[in-house]
């Protein structure tokens, strides 16, 4: 068993474990962000480059550094290597560059969008980011569609972790959506409205790390702050049934997939699940979520009730004069 | 007069036919490598010729070949990079038009060598003809048991194909040409594994340039030793160099490596100097991902020896007074040139070829553009010109792919080389009033 | 558009090709599909067509679109008989693309990427076509029109509309024999 070592903490993993994994089995701070890589989904990881890390010694065999910083969740531990994370003022610069690309045509609506409050590239541009955008031009914007009856798409807000292509690949029995284009005029899309009418498609909501997938059936409109989530269960026939809820009052808002800390789903729901049980006699409760997920949530950047965005987003963001902050475009 | 190899029967009419080629010793590398070498024979040539990657980055292709696993029972593949895209090179477009044999019987030995039984030729898709002119030499090559099955009775197989792109740069990532090879999007792969282990369809493949494979034919006929002997130093061989721009003969030039530089741009025998009488004001001498180099830098290193066409003299002096060979895309610029404007249209290039996949380079490109734009129409501030640095490095080393590099090296240079035309731009945005009509140098109203 | 079909011949090509790949690997033909289909239907690619061209490799139609707006030859939307694409990159542009592209502009008037109003022409500006040595460059179809002057520009277009043709990447190019 590979042992590695990582801003100092030395820890032995299993054959063919990551960077990432290595890291998040140690925890703590040292833990790199990931926007794109996603343990369940084969294949993910790679795009985004929030979660890259300098390799200071490549193995006991070959001690040279590589040459680049790597992206720790595509890169495979090898004996003996050294990895730097937070030691590195070089890797927490590059951090930065990325959160500003990725920041740097997002629109910036977290006041209105229903993903703020569990939103990973709010939490990412708080802990990693810059305090204020250098971008000076005009975002790039598309026009919001329905993917299907029960999901949007607000492509405008779209990091293009590719983690909806993936859930659609390798969860549901077959994809309708992907990315069209190429470059930064790439889009999640369907091309031309094929509806995406799966059993298992509704995760696509809860992988997305933004807002850019949303619940058309989450009621009340709630902000996410305003609803307290519960872990619940039903027999289903479909999927484990082991979900949570997001209840306002008595009522069920909204219910998604079980979340471990890294904000990944534990199990995959069904839509029926998701999407048609909205009374809460339709479940059986097993008590309030523990969120320990490194998230704005748990860290109280917002209290549950109380949302505190604004000072959050002003020390974030300077919009440029011309622009309303919430606009939409 | 530099030897040739690669175009040595290049004024020979008809050389492009079966017919003509075979005269003039065509298939003799064939010949040659299935009866009286073997395979790994072959690979050693190779390696003792010193080959290096013609396709840009230069890698010794002996050694590329010596990493291709070999799993039994697993197939093999052998790639042909003709994506030919980066901006100035031309010169894998003239030798497959003009010797399209060269490319096939380099194709047949080099697959036998690796033991490939199915080999591609990726050509982009604006070549659609040269792909017709590649299939017809195919065919011949076919009808006179050079390719399909017990080639020369050896009991080897070889299939031949050649596949078109449909206008993507990136798809000459040897990666994301593999994946449009599959029929997907072109999307550089996430390295390791590398194509040698994990290739076409999840087999070890090799990727090669156009270049690369045709001068595995001299090097097999005339023996890896005597290649050897040709250029200088670690440098070996001859290189096509596709030299365009200000000058008076545009057009491909096999060199010699290790010709200077400045005999290269101001002799009859190649560019024959400056286009009108002008002077030189830079050189981006291996395709525009290569760092641009003033007249000065270009024509003597830093320590005031004459540069010479080869890789190790290119490059000499690193990126802060250096360049490199690149894929010998020689892009040459007089005085009236704008160095800023330039620097937008590359930009631009790169802005409008990023694939998209990783945050760096789908958004840094575009923001590199933009500002770019608003120096060039007198928007700029001079902060802009710490700005563009500052992203240019937060995307280099930092992407999927090197193109995030090759959109940051020019942007780097330019600013290295020529910040005062960058303040120029800033400070005196009167002065761009003329700068507007730079680039027009041409008087194309004659016909 | 509902009964789209390749012509005999097509069909017969497109086969050929899928037997270049291995077994379970049809999906490789995808692109010079493509291109025959773009030639054949009017030179651009209709949803319609991209899903004739999905159940003819059996794979899901999405997988054609992700392909299709990748690569830059692909039209999605219709294009005149005649699409001039102009290089406006590096060498091309420092001996005047720029002057062929507003001269172009002007005589169709046209704006790059717009078609004329009688269909016959759409102009397009692209990225280096690998023909430096001989720029400022433009292809249309098969084939490559080098070391371009205004006049030649102005010829050709005249030769483009008395041919009255369109013009596709898969013709036997004029200007080359093979
Ligand atoms: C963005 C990008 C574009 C490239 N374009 C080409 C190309 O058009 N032709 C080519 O031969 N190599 C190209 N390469 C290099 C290939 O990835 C690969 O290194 C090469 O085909 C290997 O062949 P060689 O060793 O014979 O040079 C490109 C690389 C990058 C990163
Ligand atoms: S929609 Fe969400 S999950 Fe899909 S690629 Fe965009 S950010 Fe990722
Ligand atoms: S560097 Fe650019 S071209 Fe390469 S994978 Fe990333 S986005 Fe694509
Ligand atoms: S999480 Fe590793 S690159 Fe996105
Ligand atoms: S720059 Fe126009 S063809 Fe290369």
């Amino acid at each position: 068993m590979p042992k590695v070592t990582i801003d100092g903490q030395m820890i032995e993993v299993p054959d063919g474990t990551t960077i990432l994994q290595a890291a998040r089995m140690i925890g703590g701070p040292i833990v790199p962000p990931a926007m794109c890589y996603y343990s369940s989904l084969k294949t993910s990881g790679g795009y985004c480059r929030t979660c890259i890390v300098k390799v200071s010694k490549g193995s006991e065999k070959d001690p040279r550094p590589m040459p680049k910083p790597v992206a720790s969740c595509r890169t495979t531990v090898m004996d003996g290597m050294e990895v730097q994370n937070i030691t590195s003022p070089e890797v927490v610069e590059a951090r930065k560059g990325v959160v500003e690309f990725l920041l740097l045509n997002h629109p910036l609506d977290c006041p209105i969008c229903d993903q703020a409050g569990e939103c990973h590239l709010q939490d990412l541009a708080y802990e990693h980011g810059l305090s204020k955008t250098r971008y000076e031009f005009e975002r790039r914007t598309f026009e919001k569609i329905d993917i299907g009856e029960k999901i949007k798409l607000h492509m405008t807000r779209c990091i293009l972790c590719y983690r909806c292509v993936k859930v659609a690949d390798q969860v549901t029995n077959k994809r309708v959506h992907g990315v069209m284009n190429r470059g930064d005029v790439a889009e999640i899309s369907t091309y031309i409205q094929h509806a995406v009418d799966n059993d298992f498609s509704g995760n696509m909501i809860d992988v997305c790390p933004v807002g850019a997938l949303t619940d058309r059936t989450f009621r009340f409109q709630s902000r996410i702050w305003n609803v307290n989530p519960m872990d619940a269960h039903r027999d289903c026939k479909t999927c484990s049934g082991k979900v949570t809820l997001w209840m306002k009052g008595n009522d069920v808002a909204r219910v998604s997939a079980r979340k471990d800390k890294y904000g990944e789903v534990i199990d995959w729901i069904c839509n029926d699940c998701r999407f048609e049980k909205k009374d809460a006699h339709d479940w059986q409760m097993d008590g309030p979520t523990n969120i320990e997920r490194h998230s704005v949530i748990s860290q109280n950047h917002y209290s549950l009730k109380e949302p505190a965005h604004k000072p959050l987003l002003n020390t974030l963001y300077t919009a440029p004069a011309d622009r309303q902050l919430n606009s939409n475009n | 007069m530099g030897k040739k190899l690669l175009l040595q029967h290049d004024h020979v009419p008809g050389i492009h036919s079966y017919e003509v080629y075979r005269k003039h010793g065509g298939y003799a590398s064939v010949e040659k490598a299935m009866k009286q070498l073997s395979a790994e024979a072959v690979v050693e040539e190779i390696k003792k010729s010193g080959l290096r990657g013609r396709g840009g980055a230069g890698f010794p292709t002996g050694m590329k070949w010596s990493f291709l696993a070999k799993p039994p029972g697993v197939p093999r593949y052998l790639v042909c990079n003709a994506d030919e895209s980066e901006p100035g090179t031309f010169k894998d477009r003239y030798l497959m038009e003009r010797h399209p044999h060269l490319l096939i019987e380099g194709m047949i030995t080099s697959s036998f060598a690796l033991g490939a039984n199915t080999s591609y030729i990726y050509i982009r898709g604006e070549y659609f003809y040269v792909s017709r002119i590649l299939e017809k030499a195919i065919e011949e090559a076919y009808a006179n048991g050079w390719l399909g099955k017990n080639i020369l009775g050896t009991g080897y197989d070889l299939d031949l194909y050649v596949q078109v792109g449909a206008g993507a740069y990136i798809c000459g990532e040897e990666t994301a040409l593999l994946e449009s090879l599959e029929g997907k999007r072109g999307n550089p792969r996430i390295k390791p594994p590398f194509p040698a282990i994990a290739g076409l369809y999840g087999c070890p493949t090799v990727v090669n340039n156009v270049e690369t494979i045709a001068a595995v034919v001299p090097i097999v006929t005339m023996g890896g030793d005597e290649y050897a002997k040709i250029g200088i130093g670690k440098s070996t061989g001859t290189k096509l160099i596709s030299a365009s721009g200000h000058i008076n003969k545009p057009g491909v030039y096999e060199i010699e490596l290790g010709v200077p530089v400045e005999e290269f741009i101001y002799s009859e025998e190649y560019c024959g100097g400056i286009k009108n009488g002008k002077q030189l004001k830079a050189v981006v001498a291996g395709g525009s991902s290569v760092p641009i180099l003033p007249a000065h830098l270009i024509l003597k290193t830093v320590n005031g020896e004459p540069r010479l066409m080869s890789y190790e003299s290119l490059s000499d002096g690193g990126f802060a007074t250096g360049t490199m060979l690149g894929s010998g895309g020689f892009i040459v610029m007089d005085e009236d040139t704008s160095i800023v404007k330039n620097l937008w249209n590359f930009t631009r290039f790169y802005h409008h070829e990023s694939c998209g996949q990783c945050s760096p380079c789908r958004e840094g490109t575009g923001w590199m553009e933009k500002i770019l734009h608003r120096i060039l129409h007198g928007h700029g501030k001079i902060s802009d010109i710490d700005l563009l640095w500052d992203i240019q490095g937060k995307i280099e080393g930092k992407t999927i792919c090197p193109l995030g590099d090759a959109a940051a090296w020019p942007v780097a240079a330019a600013i290295r080389h020529f910040r005062s035309e960058f303040e120029e731009y800033v400070k005196n945005p009167g002065s761009i009033q003329d700068v507007k009509h730079y680039y027009r140098l041409n008087n194309l109203t004659e016909a | 558009m509902n009964n789209i079909r390749f012509s005999d011949e097509s069909l017969a090509l497109v086969q050929k090709m899928i037997q270049r790949y291995p077994e379970g690997r049809q999906k490789s033909a995808l692109i010079p599909m493509l291109h025959v289909a773009q030639a054949e239907f009017d030179g651009w690619l209709a949803p319609e067509v991209m899903d004739y061209i999905a159940s003819l490799l059996n794979i899901q139609p999405v997988e054609v679109y992700e392909v299709a707006s990748f690569y830059s030859m692909f039209n999605l939307k219709p294009v005149g008989k005649c699409v001039i694409e102009v290089c406006r990159t590096s060498s091309c542009w420092l001996l005047g693309a720029e002057d062929v592209i507003r001269h172009l502009e002007n005589k169709l008037s046209v704006k790059v990427g717009g078609t004329t109003t009688d269909g016959m022409f759409t102009l397009k500006s692209v990225e280096c076509l690998g023909s430096c040595g001989t720029a400022p460059m433009m292809q249309v179809g098969a084939d490559y029109y080098e070391n371009l002057t205004l006049p030649k520009v102005d010829q050709l277009v005249e030769k483009f509309r008395h041919d009255g043709k369109r013009k596709c990447y898969t013709d036997q190019p004029e200007n080359v024999t093979i």
